[in-house]
Formats: C-alpha cells, structure tokens, sequence
C-alpha cells in the first residue's frame, strides 16, 4: 500500500468505529463520546495552530466562546434557528481569530502567548460586563426550538450523537486535506523555521493569520456545537480552562497529528471522569499524567508512534 | 553589459559600527561576481540588504531597473533574487523532497514533483530525496541548500559562504555547479575561500570597512596594491 492509502484506510477506520460505537455503548458513554468529539474538533483546530503552524496559543477560549455567544446570541435574542446559528458561530470564531491575530501576530514567542491569554481574559470580562446580553455568568439555556436541525431534535441522543459525528468526520477530513496540501507544507515550514521560509518567499505573517483564521473556524464551529447539542451558553466556557484544555489534548495524543488532538481528548477526558469518581483531587492525577508525558513521551502518543513505527502518519 | 542588480549609495550602520557605508555595486547579467573581504568587512550584512533581510538606511537598490530598495524579502525572492544562508539553514526535520518541495511551489511551480527532480538532480542528490534533511551529512545539506536556491528558479543567487566545511573533494563538484548555472542565473558569491573565488569568478568586488576597497577581474584583484594591504597579505601577492 502506498502511503496515500495507508493514510486514508486509518483515518476512515477510525470515523468508522467512532460511529458504529454509539450502537455498542450505554448511552451514559454515546453522550461523553458525542461532548468528545466536540471537543476534539476544538483540539483539532488548535493543533492547525499549535501542531502544525508553531502557534503557542494561551487565548483559544475566546474563539470558542466566540463560537458559542455567536451561535446563542442570535438564537435568543433574534430567534435563529440551528444552522444559521451554527453558522454564525463557526464565522465568529473565524472572524475573530484574525482580528486577533492580526494584532497578535506581530509578537511571537512568549509574547504571542501573553498577548492572546490577555485576548482571552479581556473577552470573557466584557461577556461577564454585558451581561444583560450575554447572561453574564449564569449564561443562558438555548431555547429548545431553535434546537432542531433538519427535522431532527438535537436533544436526542442519536441526533446529537449523529450531528457531532458528523461535524467530527468533516473536521478531521478538512485537517487531513488541510495538511496534506502545499498550504500545509508551507505551515510545518513556519513551524519549523520561519526566516528560512520567509527566504523562501513565503510572508510569514500571512501564512500565520490564515493558519489562526482556520484554527479559529475550528474552535468556533466547536464552540456552536457544544452550546447547540448541549444547551447551554455560558461565560465559564470562556474561561482559561477552556485554552488550556485543547492544548493538554493535542499534547497527549501527539501535537501535528491529524488524530492526536481525538486521541488527546477521549484520554483526558475519560482520565478526568474516573479519577473524579475516586477524589475531589482529580486535576492531581491529571497533572501527573502531564508529568509523566513530557517525561517519557514529550511527542505525545501518535507523535512517538509516528517517531518509532508509522514513520508515514500524517 | 546589462545590471540585474545595482545599488548605489547602500548604507547600514549598527550603532558606530559602519558595517556597509556608502557601496555602489553592479551585478551584471550572467556573471559570477565574488564579494571578498576581511572578517568584518559587511559582506553579509551587504548582500542582507540585497537580500531584504536587513533594512537599509539609506541609498538605493535596484533589480532590472525597478526600484526594490525597501521591498519585503519574501517579495524580493519572489522577484528573483534567493539567498542561501551562510549556517546551513534547511527543514532538519522534513524530507529532502519537501526542503526543495516548499522552494518549488511557491512561485507557482506546475508540477511541483518534477521540478524537485529537476533541482536534486543538478546538485547530484537523485535517490536521496525521502531521506530526513537532518540526517544528511554535511556536505549533502550544502548541496541540499543550493537545490533549494535552484528550485526558486532565480535571476540572481546569492551563495553566502557555500564551501565553508566542504571537503576538497566536494569544493571540485560545487565549483562545477556553479560553473554550470550561468549564464541563466546570475551569481553572487561571497566565498572567504581564495583559490574558489580567484577561480570561478568573472569579476571581484572587495569590501573593507564597510566600503568599496576595489573591483576587477580576479588578475586585477591580484595585483592591486590596496587589496594586498588590506587583505591578500604579503605570501599571496609574491604568489
């Protein structure tokens, strides 16, 4: 098998057990792997930026709630319904991440990743400051009319289950694409040596923007669906906590692979529902396992799997 | 003959230091133009300015005729002009293929695949082009970064240093290649390494202090008396 193949055979395997597992198991764990894929889109967009352009991010919370508040805003207060709602959100997060960057992106480094956690905290004070709009830190529950998509009541396991499959297969696709073309060439390029591709003729602060306007789209389209599928749209969503968390997912399942940030995220989040049976001290053990992984797998699982065996997975 | 490159006035100073102060400078079509000098002298903080890597303070330059004195260096390579970087400087942890893959499609390359065979085949490196560019040996990474230069399809390269570390036996092959790229590319080679430059070269310009010490053929270099001072020393002259 030529490589090509090897690659879409493993990633089209992997859509198509995630898929047929909602028929296998108990709905407690179909609605957990519904909020995953969810948020492994997220984590997948963050990876476009951190993975594969070299974006340290500390502020991809704002895209995402950008997502959520530009999904649920309209639906409350103007009365959309789904998909043009969902849509909205996904250009938010878009929209927003190249403001962002375009101010941003003048820093690199340490400074980057100050200057969008400040992005970040500024945008979750004004959701909290606007709060006769946004619901402040109570948030809002999304009306269960605008919940319907297609005919199909998103409050329904098998519809939910179904919309954040789908959304998953198309993002995890569109990044396979995404890295497999010239464009993600260019990417790893910035990643790897910034003056060199600039040398190259490549504009550095382009390539950057779009990489984070994509990323933004992802975290954006993450955000909308989490607060459609699940309901709610609240300002704790905005909080860092919700910047740091894709990140510790695409650092666990392997940073610039197409399915680490997945991998990343079924991990940690199962690691966090257990431990959290056992003790209020669950972050410890989560700590821990970060410990362990910048000890013995600084590429995370896929990154020291593609190292050691699959020298071809994308 | 015709300039693809010319600048006049060209000024860079950092602090007190005059690193490039005040050089008029003619590349001309198809030539082989060394830049020599002392340690010190602004080679490469010259041919930064060409290059776009360093902005300049004052003076002018030009490529054809167009002004491109304060364009962005990503434009100017797209205009034609590449450098190669003096520290080896590929993707260690990307293929061959896609070192010289990333230099090929940016200008719009149709098949981007032939034309890297194409660029790894002028520099001899046919079969190598899955391997990791960090694991190549060093003379191999060289090569490596003049194919990527070629991949560009330049109206000028500018060879920063492009023996330094080779073997004897390599410095034989490269000289060849060099040789080989004009008159379609025109080539800027600032080279510490005498017996290279006095040997490829059409013509030498030599920096000291930041200025213009002197340009010429390489006989004329040789026997220039201000050059032998400041530069040659007295062995090279007697021989």
């Amino acid at each position: 098998m030529t490589d090509g193949a090897k690659i879409w055979t493993l990633h089209l395997l992997v859509l198509a057990a995630v898929f047929v597992a909602q028929f296998l198991l108990p709905p407690y764990h179909a609605t957990n792997l519904a909020r995953i894929m969810v948020l492994a889109v997220f984590a997948m967009g963050y990876n476009i930026a951190f993975g594969y352009t070299g974006l340290l991010s500390l502020g991809h919370a704002l895209f995402f709630a950008a997502g959520m508040y530009g999904m649920g805003l309209p639906v409350w207060h103007l009365g959309w319904l789904s998909l043009p709602a969902l849509i909205a959100g996904l250009v938010a997060g878009g929209a927003l991440a190249g403001v962002v960057g375009l101010l941003a992106l003048r820093t690199a480094g340490v400074s980057f990743m100050i200057v969008t956690l400040m992005f970040a905290q500024a945008g979750y004070l004004t959701l909290l400051y606007l709060n006769t709009w946004t619901g402040g830190d109570e948030g809002f529950v999304v009306l269960s009319e605008a919940r319907v998509l297609f005919g199909f009541d998103l409050a329904t396991d098998t519809a939910r289950f179904i919309t954040a499959f789908t959304l998953f297969a198309a993002g995890l696709l569109a990044c396979l694409l995404l890295v497999r073309s010239p464009f993600g060439r260019v990417m790893v390029a910035m990643r790897e040596n910034e003056e060199r591709s600039r040398m190259l003729g490549y504009d550095p602060f382009r390539i950057k923007l779009l990489a984070l306007a994509v990323s933004g789209l992802y975290a954006g389209l993450a955000g909308a669906a989490y607060g459609m599928l699940f309901g709610y749209v609240g300002a704790s969503f905005a909080t860092i906590q919700y910047s740091i968390l894709p990140m510790l997912y695409v650092l666990l399942g392997g940073a610039g692979t197409v399915l680490g940030p997945f991998l990343g995220a079924l991990l940690m989040f199962y690691l966090i529902d257990i431990t959290s049976n056992y003790t209020d001290a669950y972050l410890f053990v989560v700590g821990a396992a970060l410990v362990g992984l910048v000890l013995f797998a600084p590429k995370g699982i896929l990154g020291t799997l593609r190292e050691r065996v699959w020298r071809w997975l994308p | 003959m015709v300039a693809v490159i010319e600048a006049r006035g060209l000024t860079r100073h950092f602090g007190g230091l005059r690193a490039v102060d005040g050089v008029d400078f003619r590349l001309e079509q198809g030539e082989i133009h060394g830049l020599i000098g002392p340690n010190g002298a602004g080679k490469t903080t010259f041919v930064s300015l060409l290059s776009g890597r360093i902005p300049v303070q004052s003076g002018v330059i030009t490529l054809n005729g167009e002004d491109i004195t304060h364009l962005p260096a990503h434009l100017r390579v797209r205009k034609g002009v590449a450098y190669t970087f003096q520290i080896t400087s590929v993707y260690p942890r990307l293929t061959v293929f896609d070192n010289v893959a990333l230099a090929a499609q940016g200008r719009g390359a149709g098949d981007v695949a032939a034309e890297v065979a194409q660029a790894l085949s002028r520099v001899g490196m046919t079969g190598l082009d899955q391997s990791m560019a960090g694991t190549l040996s060093y003379g191999h990474q060289r090569l490596l970064e003049v194919a990527m230069g070629l991949a560009l399809r330049p109206l000028v390269l500018i060879l920063d240093e492009p023996t330094q570390g080779l073997a004897s036996g390599e410095i034989d092959g490269f000289k060849a290649l060099i040789r080989s790229l004009v008159p379609q590319t025109t080539i800027l080679l600032i080279e510490h390494n005498m017996d290279v430059v006095m040997d490829l070269a059409d013509r030498i310009t030599v920096l000291n202090f930041g200025q213009v010490l002197a340009v010429g053929t390489p006989d004329q270099i040789r026997a220039n008396r201000a050059v032998q001072d400041a530069y040659l020393g007295g062995d090279h002259a007697a021989g």
